[in-house]
């Protein structure tokens, strides 16, 4: 539910994160702008963890995030890092919640965020495609754009991420794989 | 484990033994919603899911310096922290149906409390051991999640409809190497040959059905395993045809992993998994 106040930012966040409540679109705003620890140029926002945002009448307020995988380990710090930034915000009460349903997919990825992992060289993940054959297209190398890439390792340097390497600039990248 | 729970609660708390009110809390911001069938039934179901989920994750992480490459130490760190992940999740709601945290269930039961099949605690062998394990037991979550996902139990479907997509890579994986290990050399070929002479008398298991998993298959709560039998075999058996590899004539192992019967090797996998929490009950760093 988008309540439409707050700034541009505030704005994009209400788009895709449920926020309720008084104020609810500046504490969305201010959890929101909280980053992963392993995807620093990431907002939780743009990763699209953060799931709702609810800011009670006596102000205290109660956050949703999910993981992106099961056993991922940034979510404690995710956690307690949207805690300090809404106390540091004047919130007296928070709680963070995680959620498992529905479950986290990478297209849930919002087109800023997609942005800042390409410019961060990290290849974004490709849409999903529907039907019974799972159609996946070469991933295009962040530094160079060449799409004579090859996949090193499926498993990466953190859950949500494949090795890859380019055959044209002979650079190895990190590809946020579909989920 | 750690001793916050699944739920990402702030600040974190410690470790606590039999705190009713953690782990009912937990599961609360896990789920938000109780099952339709018995309580207890649900718990033992979650606890069978979630053992073999733990356990396996403990094996797995064994391998962590220890693979055959360096891409491959990552893969094995990585699918071991899915299951353990997956593991969490189900420990929380079992113990969030019986009083107890996650970590009580982790790290304070005894080996005949704990629900796994024997596959699960098999020693880790070589590397075409854990090839062969991970084909098996992710290609029997692939069929298992999948359905479980349409569970009329929202916290199982929730954790189901997220581990299906995790276990999917896994099954990738192992069939990658499959086939790679089964039609290579000469050596590769022999120790998947022994890989899966050793382990396929356990694959029966995974497949049986009793009393209690029949009553929550007729609540719409479970899966019923006896018939994932067959989509099992379906899934595996082109994998094998390309690997040049053929499922071995052996006899089924006796089992009794889900009802308190544990394999030889689960004790000592447990002393060491769970020496730090009793030694030191509470610990956190």
């Amino acid at each position: 539910m988008a309540t439409g106040q707050g700034s541009r930012a505030a704005g994009a966040v209400a788009e895709r994160i449920r926020v309720h409540g008084p104020d609810g679109a500046r504490a969305a705003r201010v959890a929101g702008a909280v980053v992963d620890p392993e995807l620093p140029m990431l907002t939780i926002a743009d990763l699209g963890v953060l799931r709702s945002v609810t800011v009670r009448p006596d102000h205290d307020v109660h956050v949703t995030i999910t993981p992106t995988y099961s056993g991922c380990p940034a979510v404690q710090a995710i956690s307690a890092d949207i805690d300090s930034a809404l106390r540091a915000a004047g919130y007296r009460s928070v709680t963070v919640e995680t959620v498992l349903a529905p479950a986290w997919s990478s297209d849930d990825i919002t087109p800023e965020g997609r942005d800042a992992l390409r410019r961060a060289g990290i290849a974004p993940p490709a849409h999903q495609t529907a039907g019974p054959v799972p159609l996946q297209l070469s991933v295009r190398c962040p530094q160079c754009g060449s799409r004579r890439t090859e996949q090193l390792s499926r498993f990466g340097s953190t859950s949500c991420k494949a090795l890859y390497r380019c055959r044209d600039c002979a650079e190895p990248f990190d590809y946020v794989k579909v989920l | 484990m750690t001793g916050s729970g699944t739920s990402g609660s702030v600040p974190d708390p410690t470790p606590t033994h039999d705190s009713r009110a953690t782990a009912v809390a937990t599961a609360e911001r896990v789920s938000g919603a109780t099952g339709p069938a018995g309580d207890t039934d649900i718990a033992e179901y979650a606890l069978r899911l979630g053992d073999d989920a733990l356990i396996l994750a403990q094996r797995t992480a064994e391998w962590i310096s220890r693979a055959p490459e360096l891409e491959e130490d990552v893969a094995l760190a990585n699918i071991g922290l899915d299951l353990l992940g997956q593991a969490r999740a189900l420990l929380s709601y079992a113990g969030s149906l019986t009083g107890r945290t996650e970590d009580d269930l982790a790290y304070f039961r005894t080996e005949q409390e704990f629900r796994c099949a024997h596959l699960m605690s098999l020693p880790r062998g070589d590397f075409a051991v854990t090839i062969v394990r991970m084909l098996i037991v992710s290609g029997y979550q692939c069929e298992l999640y999948a359905r479980l996902a349409g569970s009329l139990d929202q916290t199982l479907a929730g954790i189901a409809a997220k581990a299906v997509k995790e276990v999917t890579y896994h099954f990738d994986h192992a069939r990658d190497w499959t086939i790679r290990l089964g039609d290579g050399t000469e050596e590769s070929h022999r120790r998947m040959v022994l890989a899966l002479q050793q382990l396929w008398p356990y694959v029966d298991e995974l497949f049986r059905t009793d009393e209690l998993e029949a009553r929550l298959v007729s609540a719409g709560v479970a899966v019923e395993s006896r018939a994932l039998r067959e989509p099992f075999d379906a899934r595996l058996a082109p994998v094998l045809t390309e690997a040049t590899l053929q499922i071995p004539a052996v006899p089924a192992a006796a089992g009794g992993g889900r009802h308190g019967e544990p394999g030889e090797h689960l004790g000592h996998l447990l002393a060491e998994m769970q020496v730090l929490a009793r030694r030191f009950p509470g610990a956190s760093w």
